[in-house]
């Protein structure tokens, strides 16, 4: 398993090289070009994350986290959901830097490599953000009569963080 | 939304704070949360920039076009009433694709030009289309083969084998767009009767 996974991103890379030399792009030329998107990206996330981060803290510093934790473990339990993951799974579907922001901090206070912090990264990894995407494509076509359509996106992002919460349950 | 959360999140932690003593921490802790944002955006530059890159490549080859080829038999399943759509069918696997390349920044003009000439052949301008309702669903669920920017996240946490999350990633993302498209084909048969 761990093999595999570690297998899956040079193997990637090392097809993608493969077909740009085949077809004669200049592919350095092209890399060079795309990588500065990526700064776009990363800058773009950078005020969210100062917001998210410095509200999370002060959440947690404070000790009402573990306050409200307490209180709503008891629900959570009969469910096997780990609690922490609660405020992931609340703003995921409303705010897309919002909760990468989150789920960023999850991962650097549980850790990165627990199960806790796997979870919140899997959970981010497996859906876009709902709304956001139903407002912006039905604005698209200025429709107003949306069918329910927020109802099978809801059932399939519950549907993806309770099988990333089973997988780790699974696998201890 | 957030414009709520966010300021009545940090007044109660104030409040709560003075009540259970712990504004000494509180106080540090705002300091502390710009630190690590800090820390963190600098490696995340660095994995940002190497995917766009590689996806750049990509974008240039005739990878995108083999892609779309292995995709239309699906597609066209998912898209019954627009599958003679060239024009719309076209955008609809550009968007696919992109979504699982990753590349966000293709994947969204292409959605939208899909949106636009499915609302050509739609019969009722004010309502979503069966066609605008899949696609909608494949967008908000978004299988994703390359998470990059989580990737990215993990490389700057110094996760022993930032890329280990993938298979939970696609197991979670496929089971997320299978319930996706099959509520999609109720919702759609019952609003039909």
């Amino acid at each position: 398993m761990i093999y595999i996974s570690a297998m899956i991103i040079p193997t990637i890379i090392s097809i993608i090289l493969f077909v740009g030399l085949k077809e004669k792009k200049n592919v350095y030329d092209l890399f060079v070009d795309g990588a500065k998107d990526g700064i776009k990206v990363a800058l773009k996330l950078f005020p969210t994350l100062i917001g998210i981060f410095l509200a999370i803290y002060m959440f947690r510093s404070s000790g009402l986290i573990d306050f409200i934790c307490n209180i709503i473990s008891n629900i959570t339990k009969i469910f096997k959901i780990p609690s922490e993951i609660l405020p992931l799974a609340i703003i995921k579907p409303i705010s897309g830097s919002g909760s990468m922001a989150i789920a960023t901090e999850i991962m650097a206070h549980f850790g990165v490599d627990s199960n806790i912090g796997k979870i919140a990264a899997t959970i981010m990894g497996s859906s876009e953000t709902t709304f956001y995407v139903i407002a912006l494509y039905m604005s698209s076509v200025k429709i107003k009569d949306g069918r329910k359509v927020v109802i099978p996106a809801l059932l399939a992002d519950l549907a993806s963080i309770m099988s990333a919460i089973l997988f780790f349950n699974l696998k201890n | 939304m957030l414009n709520y959360i966010w300021p009545i999140l940090i007044l109660i932690s104030f409040i709560y704070a003075i009540f259970s003593g712990n504004i000494q921490n509180l106080n540090s802790s705002i300091f502390e949360s710009l630190e690590s944002v800090i820390t963190l955006s600098m490696t995340l530059v660095g994995t940002m920039c190497l995917w766009c890159g590689l996806m750049e490549i990509v974008k240039n080859t005739s990878l995108m076009k083999k892609l779309i080829k292995i995709l239309r038999p699906i597609l066209n399943w998912l898209f019954p009433e627009s599958k003679n759509n060239e024009e719309a069918m076209k955008n609809i696997s550009m968007n696919t694709i992109s979504n699982i390349l990753g590349l966000g920044n293709a994947s969204t003009p292409a959605g939208i030009k899909a949106m636009e000439s499915l609302q050509k052949e739609n019969t009722n301008k004010q309502r979503l289309s069966n066609s605008m309702l899949m696609l909608i669903i494949l967008n908000t669920t978004s299988i994703e083969l390359i998470p990059t920017t989580v990737i990215a996240i993990r490389t700057s946490l110094n996760a022993q084998n930032p890329t280990d999350i993938i298979i939970p990633i696609w197991i979670s993302t496929i089971i997320g767009t299978l319930v996706g498209i099959i509520s999609t084909k109720v919702l759609i048969k019952r609003s039909q009767k």
